[in-house]
């Protein structure tokens, strides 16, 4: 196959939902033999326009053309069969089940009705050679890591023979190292001649991984690069958003109060060492640690999520007893929690809803009945505040993208008192601009006194909002850093374990 | 626009009282003596009883819950009421005991349930089990009769050419409706169907409304059970078998889901009204009781189908 062949086209796709043109008129082509990034704000329909990709939705208009035919899928299992996987940040595994089995779901080797599993077993270790070659396929899918059950997905596209692979943010939940890893694999499909499709709101990424990028905003095509070489950051950036936008972070020195935050010896589930700190008002604190360092363990022990097993805790100067997040939020103490799908969002409930879910009882009338006006007029200044692109409040928050949920999250916590404001990966998946936004709300809150604990796995992020930056290590802080003195180099000293060989540069 | 947008979203919440209002005009029309007072009178007291239940099942139902216990706690209820009121001859007392004996059946529910976490279908199948074997235990399997003085007014009593039944029931229904839709109980009811980690991260306390809804569902079936033994004029310990079946049926023909995180008082009223309007129609229309139980699951399983079918398109 020639590797300059166009192998894939998007013709004049569209696709609406309801009065939400989600799609209009796509049209742009991707090379076998290369990796494409689709680049676009939150909303933009990166995503909607992989669905359509994979069957899972069906154009209003338009179609595409692959390797030179006009197809249209009806179903995902019709795109599959013509060679197209796409691969969900929410992987499609079933995680009883074990490897080989979900790598051959719905077409496992059998005789006669059947399960081979030897044969099974045979295959997919064929297919996993070149992919993960550690991973057993006798293992259960549910003890295997986030990168792990990625590389799965990849085997189960390779074993249906897929020539055209989309990958919908993938990097967002791995490690640094996972992310090498899928990197590497995914370059040699790319070798192999596949046609690789790549959402990210990751520009780094863009430029280490893809040759090629397509930008979209609002639904509509507005620029493709057939080759990234002498394209600037910022020309993809201005693409995306509309507008300049060159320090992302624009962080500035602020006025530091009293002592916000004064943790002693805190001790839990996930904490090796006993943990001592403390936020000023008006602070940022970013914690770093690789995956696994316990950041997120830190937080929920904090927030009454996780059970304290030892230490004190102060908030404003008062002591905090916390049993239940409830007591922790009633002392002004909010957590933006990482897995957004199952922590964060109420899927069938509506964006109104969503936003207002931690404040009402607040400002409920007596008996609990709920202020209709305070409720809607505190969703909207909520959804205007972050920009989040919603076609009503009433809408579902399970029909948004998957950055303006993340928006959702955040604004919940906007409208009440807040002294400490706990974050978990607070802009995975929020596009830039977006997280622009969200920075300057957080000085904005800063300034207001209140202390910010920022964990984040976006090293730049990190760096780049943090007044000071805390470093983990299995369970423990290894460190701490005052912003002039946090660097890459010195952050990640800290936190890579130090016996590994290659991690002492 | 918005007014379409708003008038499709009427029409999808109507929909099945909308359903129910085209039954009742062909029922009227082609059943012998439907429309006739005495009929809808009794048609009303006999929906009634599941609708009681509804009101809070819908609660269960919305926190992603389940609750097979119901018919055994109306029954216990009563049986317990009858034998107070019978030993000691107050009605007041007998009244409080069927009371504390839901409100305590439906306590264990929720204790076990929220704080335990077991799954509520298996917990409340042992519930159910356990209730009715007290229910016979409390006399021994034989029914009480209630002389109680006054008693008999709970279910006969007739307030504006209702039975008062009626009007509880009915008053119950805007009750629930109104704490599920505007309250922050309610809402938080929601949320925990739709999304139980969320919910206790959200400060939502997760436990306590669990324990609440089936507490209040206790109670609710215990004077459900004190209706139907005034009604009865006596305890039965083998009542309100299959209630719970009855309730949920009625639950999800009006659209409440089974997975939690949706639901709506209109949905369980039009459902109940429907289930009890095509019994109705039967027993008028002398359809072989067989036959009614083929009909009921028929209409149940078109009802869901057609369900997934509006909403999808
Ligand atoms: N099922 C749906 N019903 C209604 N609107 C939808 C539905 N799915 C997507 N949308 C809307 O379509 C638009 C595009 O969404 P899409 O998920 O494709 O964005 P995205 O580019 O992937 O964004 P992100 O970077 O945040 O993931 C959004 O405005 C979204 O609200
Ligand atoms: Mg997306």
């Amino acid at each position: 196959m020639p590797p300059t062949e166009l192998h894939l086209r998007f013709q004049g796709v569209s696709k609406a939902f309801g009065a939400v043109r989600a799609l209009e008129d796509v049209t742009f082509g991707v090379r076998a033999g290369s990796v494409h990034a689709l680049l676009g704000e939150n909303g933009a329909g990166k995503s909607t326009l992989l669905k359509v990709l994979s069957g899972a939705h069906v154009p209003s208009h338009g179609a595409l053309v692959l390797g030179g035919a006009q197809r249209s899928f009806a179903s995902p299992a019709e795109a599959f069969a013509a060679g197209i996987a796409v691969i969900y940040q929410e992987l499609q595994l079933v995680p009883e089940m074990t490897v080989a089995e979900n790598v051959f779901l719905g077409h496992m080797p059998a005789r006669f009705g059947l399960i081979d599993r030897a044969e099974l077993h045979r295959q997919a270790r064929t297919l996993l050679e070149r992919v993960a070659p550690e991973i057993e396929p006798a293992r259960r899918v549910a003890s295997l890591s986030l990168g792990e059950r990625q590389m799965v997905e990849i085997a189960k596209a390779l074993s249906r023979g897929a020539r055209v692979i989309a990958f919908d943010e993938p990097t967002s939940s791995l490690s640094a190292r996972e992310t090498d890893r899928l990197f590497t694999v995914i370059r040699a499909l790319r070798d192999d001649g596949c046609c690789v499709l790549y959402v990210t709101h990751r520009l780094d990424e863009v430029f280490a991984l893809c040759d090629a990028a397509t930008v979209l905003r609002d639904g509509r095509h507005v620029k493709s690069h057939a080759s990234l070489a002498g394209v600037s950051r910022d020309e993809i950036v201005r693409a995306m958003v509309g507008r300049e936008l060159t320090d992302v972070y624009a962080w500035s020195a602020r006025p530091r109060g009293a002592l916000v935050l004064e943790v002693e010896g805190l001790a839990g589930p996930g904490l090796a060492a006993p943990i001592t700190l403390a936020v000023a008002r008006g602070e940022i604190v970013g914690v770093f640690g690789l995956v696994g360092a316990g950041r997120t363990e830190l937080l929920r022990v904090l927030f009454g999520a996780a059970r304290r097993t030892a230490g004190r805790v102060r908030v404003a100067g008062r002591e905090l007893d916390v049993r239940s997040p409830r007591d922790a939020i009633a002392a002004g103490v909010a957590l933006c929690p990482e897995d957004r799908r199952k922590e964060g969002i109420f899927p069938l409930l509506s964006v109104l809803e969503n936003l207002n879910v931690s404040a009402r009882h607040v400002h409920a009338r007596s008996c609990g009945v709920l202020d209709g006006r305070w409720e809607r007029e505190n969703a909207r200044a909520q959804t205007e505040r972050l920009a989040i692109k919603a076609a009503s409040p009433a809408q579902p928050i399970a029909t948004l993208s998957g950055g303006n949920q993340q928006k959702v999250v955040f604004g919940r916590w906007l409208a009440g008192t807040l002294e400490v404001l706990l974050l978990d990966e607070p802009t995975r998946g929020v596009d830039v601009g977006a997280r622009s936004e969200i920075y300057a709300i957080l000085y904005e809150l800063a300034r207001r006194g209140v202390g910010v604990l920022l964990v984040s796995s976006d090293l730049p992020e990190v760096l780049g909002v943090s007044d000071r930056v805390l470093v983990m290590r299995r369970g423990a802080l290894s460190g701490e850093l005052a912003r002039a003195e946090a660097t890459q180099e010195r952050v990640l000293e800290l936190a890579l374990p130090r016996a590994a060989e290659g991690a002492g540069r | 626009m918005r007014t379409r947008a708003a008038r499709m979203e009427l029409l999808q919440r109507a929909g099945m009282l909308l359903v129910f209002a085209l039954l009742a005009l062909a029922c009227s029309l082609f059943v012998p003596s439907f429309a006739s007072s005495d009929n809808l009178e009794a048609l009303l007291l006999s929906v009634s009883t599941v609708g009681f239940v509804a009101c809070t099942m819908l609660f269960c139902l919305a926190s992603g819950n389940f609750d097979l216990s119901v018919g055994s706690i109306v029954a216990c209820a009563g049986v317990v009421g009858a034998v107070v009121m019978r030993d000691t001859g107050s009605t007041a007392l007998g009244v409080l005991a069927a009371l504390a004996v839901g409100l305590t059946a439906g306590l264990v529910n929720g204790w076990v349930v929220a704080f335990a976490r077991i799954n509520p279908l298996i917990t409340t199948l042992a519930t159910m089990q356990i209730v009715r074997g007290a229910a016979y235990i409390a006399n021994d399997g034989k029914s009480v009769a209630i002389g109680a003085p006054g008693f008999d007014a709970l279910g006969s009593e007739r307030l504006l050419g209702f039975p008062l039944p009626v009007w509880m029931c009915a008053f119950a229904m805007v009750a629930f409706g109104f704490v599920l839709a505007r309250t922050t109980f309610g809402r938080s009811t929601l949320a925990i169907g739709g999304n139980l980690e969320a919910a206790r991260l959200a400060g939502i306390r997760v436990e306590r409304i669990q324990l609440a809804i089936f507490g209040l569902q206790g109670l609710v079936c215990a004077f459900t059970g004190l209706v139907l033994a005034s009604r009865m004029t006596s305890g039965q310990p083998m009542s309100s078998q299959g209630l719970e079946l009855e309730v949920i049926s009625a639950c999800v023909l009006g659209g409440v889901s089974l997975s939690g995180g949706v639901g709506s008082m209109l949905a369980v009223v039009a459902g109940v009204l429907i289930l009890g309007t095509v019994q109705n129609a039967m027993s008028l229309l002398n359809v072989d009781s067989f036959w009614q139980y083929v009909a009921r699951g028929s209409i149940l399983l078109a009802a869901v189908l057609f369900d997934r079918w509006r909403t999808r398109a």
